[in-house]
């Protein structure tokens, strides 16, 4: 089983951004997506930028991919997403308008916020070209297992959302500017100061979900080590890890050490734990009865 | 030509209702999980099915079926069987919203008119043509993400007919693309067709201060005194930096009734009206003022005013996305 690094989904300063690929070169992962899935607003603060990202990840011997935006209406990004191909990168849609632009039959792949729920439309995508699905992260084990299968027969690679924060929606309006008072064309950037998002509470003070400007996310990291036996059996061929901003590297390596066998599922469930003592874990979506359920012990607050 | 009005039936006697009352067209589920208002005594068996379009037919009306949730894999016949049964029931229309169902409904039943679901979260041109040039939808319901300037521009640029939501409940997310429910109750509107479940409310008065739970989480807290909203998650009360409020949304709900001459002018054909979980008099009450509103524009006339205040339960109104200030 492979693992693929999914498209920073924060935003983070140009310098925090590339630096953050100078350090991914060296981990232990063999595909990276990256630029920009959740605004388009954010995009130019770091775009000259994404080419000597992509040549320092090359030159690594990773996989690249360029992401497109999850939500595509306003025209200039329709003009981002036709230009995507252009860079001479993999592209992979996260929004179906971005196939639009594709040349036919042009091998791409297709991220997390596009709806694969079933044979049929994994079907449908393969024939336009799909060589790579990451399934959406809602989807349970089982069907993780039917679509692994149909992936195999179709030769489209399946893979499976391992780690971070899970994106659970993506709106037309932006919530950090609306907290601040303002709207999304006047944002002023509030979203800048959470590099990983903020914390959303229940009104007792529960955890709950994180805010990330027009996304919101789980407050809990997904994590999918306690299914890496159920999965490698299905036949996913990868494993899809979302960049965070503290210790990711070493949160790559633990993975590696998992599907190397070095370490125990529970033991690097507890080393993730330790790394932060707020961060919770969730590996419902896969194998419980909601999302935030988690099948290990919980070692946060 | 008069906007198109096209209005929700939970039950055999809401669709006899609103075609009484006047709607163009009616849009029903099978009562099962293909469609995303899957609740428990809620829409139509095959019979039931068959027999609706025939009265609604029989009226003038036309009959639309939804079958816009996401097929689970291992079971796409389940979906497959709505699609037929749509089309052996004389349906005017299908509301799809996934790609593999599309491609099905295409193939195998090319003469049965395809319309694309709000679920489909098709906000611009370019793909609501590739939604026609590839399974040949004629009509797209656009998601609740765009502008009134911006539903105009779609219109320019696409031979697609647009349908836009005019009444009732209002997603703030993109549709289609929204898996809140799921993480907190497991139960999601892409696989199960509900959103925040009843099943999953929980009410707990603590001396008169009323919380409102989903999935174990308190969203909302009124005093005894105050109306509780009813817990949907994205229109709950949460806290996060110094701020504590509706961070998402007011408890508010979609009234666009004065848009109707600009949403003419942006060139959409129809309006819709959410609420297959209302009753009867409600939607016939609710068509009869949109109806009236329609015919008042096609025959030049002034809109009747705020005539559906009363109807949102002292629920505050939003136009939504309409205006571009609501981002």
């Amino acid at each position: 089983m492979e693992l693929t690094v999914g498209p920073n989904q924060f935003f983070w300063s140009a310098d925090r951004w590339a630096s953050s690929y100078d350090t991914l070169a060296s981990a232990p992962v063999d595909r990276v997506v990256l630029g920009e899935l959740v605004c388009s607003k954010r995009l130019p603060f770091y775009q000259a930028r994404i080419p000597d990202a992509v040549t320092i990840l090359l030159e690594a011997g990773k996989k690249v991919s360029l992401t497109s935006l999850a939500l595509v209406t306003l025209k200039r990004e329709r003009k981002q997403a036709a230009e995507l191909s252009d860079m001479g990168v993999e592209v992979e849609i996260n929004d179906l308008t971005a196939l639009t632009y594709l040349p036919e039959k042009a091998p791409f792949s297709v991220g997390p916020l596009v709806n694969v729920y079933n044979e049929g439309t994994l079907s449908w995508l393969a024939s336009r070209g799909a060589k790579r699905v990451c399934l959406p992260p809602e989807l349970p084990l089982d069907s993780v297992r039917v679509l692994a299968k149909a992936g195999a027969d179709l030769g489209v690679a399946i893979e499976v959302w391992g780690h971070g924060r899970v994106p659970l929606a993506i709106s037309g309006r932006c919530y950090h500017a609306r907290m601040h008072g303002r709207t999304k064309d006047n944002c002023q950037f509030a979203c800048e100061d959470d590099a990983d998002g903020l914390d959303v509470r229940t009104l007792e003070d529960q955890p709950f979900l994180t805010m990330n400007g027009v996304q919101t996310l789980s407050d809990t990291y997904a994590c999918a080590v306690h299914q890496i036996d159920a999965l490698k059996e299905a036949g996913v061929a990868a494993l899809r890890l979302s960049p965070q901003s503290k210790g990711f590297v070493e949160i790559c390596q633990m993975y590696r050490d998992l599907l190397e066998g070095v370490k125990t599922p529970d033991a690097i469930a507890r080393d993730i734990q330790n790394m932060d003592e707020n961060t919770r874990l969730s590996d419902g979506f896969l194998t419980g009865d909601r999302g935030v359920d988690w099948s290990g012990h919980s070692l946060a607050r | 030509m008069v906007m198109e009005i096209v209005c929700p039936a939970g039950t055999p006697a809401a669709l006899r209702a609103a075609v009484k009352a006047g709607a163009h067209t009616i849009y029903c589920g099978f009562a099962d999980e293909t469609n995303a208002r899957n609740f428990p005594g809620l829409n139509f068996d095959r019979a039931e099915m068959r027999e609706g379009i025939a009265f609604a037919h029989g009226h003038g009306s036309k009959v639309l079926i939804a079958i816009n949730t996401f097929p689970r894999a291992g079971d796409e016949a389940i979906w497959h069987r709505a699609v037929a049964d749509a089309a052996s029931s004389g349906a005017d229309a299908v509301i799809l919203a996934d790609p593999g169902l599309l491609a099905y409904a295409a193939r195998n039943h090319p003469e049965l008119r395809r319309h694309l679901s709000v679920q489909a979260a098709a906000a611009n041109a370019d793909m609501i043509n590739f939604y026609a040039e590839t399974f040949g939808v004629k009509r797209v319901v656009l998601p609740r993400v765009l502008s009134v300037p911006e539903i105009a521009a779609i219109n320019v640029e696409t031979e697609v007919e647009t349908e836009v939501f005019v009444f009732g409940g209002l997603c703030v997310m993109a549709e289609g693309r929204c898996s809140l429910s799921s993480y907190a109750t497991g139960r999601s509107p892409n696989m199960n067709g509900v959103c925040s479940p009843a099943s999953h409310v929980e009410y707990y008065d603590d001396n008169g201060i009323l919380d409102a739970r989903l999935g174990g989480y308190t969203i909302h807290r009124v005093g005894k005194e105050e109306a509780a909203p009813y817990p949907t998650l994205c229109k709950g009360c949460f806290s996060a930096g110094d701020a504590t409020g509706h961070l998402f949304e007011d408890p508010v709900s979609l009234n666009a009734e004065q848009l109707i001459p600009q949403l003419q002018k942006a060139g959409v054909t129809a309006l819709k009206i959410e609420g297959r979980q209302r009753s009867r008099s409600y939607v016939a009450q609710v068509v009869r003022n949109f109806r009236a509103a329609v015919d008042a524009l096609e025959a030049g006339q002034p809109m009747p005013e705020g005539m559906l205040a009363r109807l949102s339960e002292g629920q505050a109104m939003t136009t939504g996305a309409y205006k571009k200030t609501w981002r």
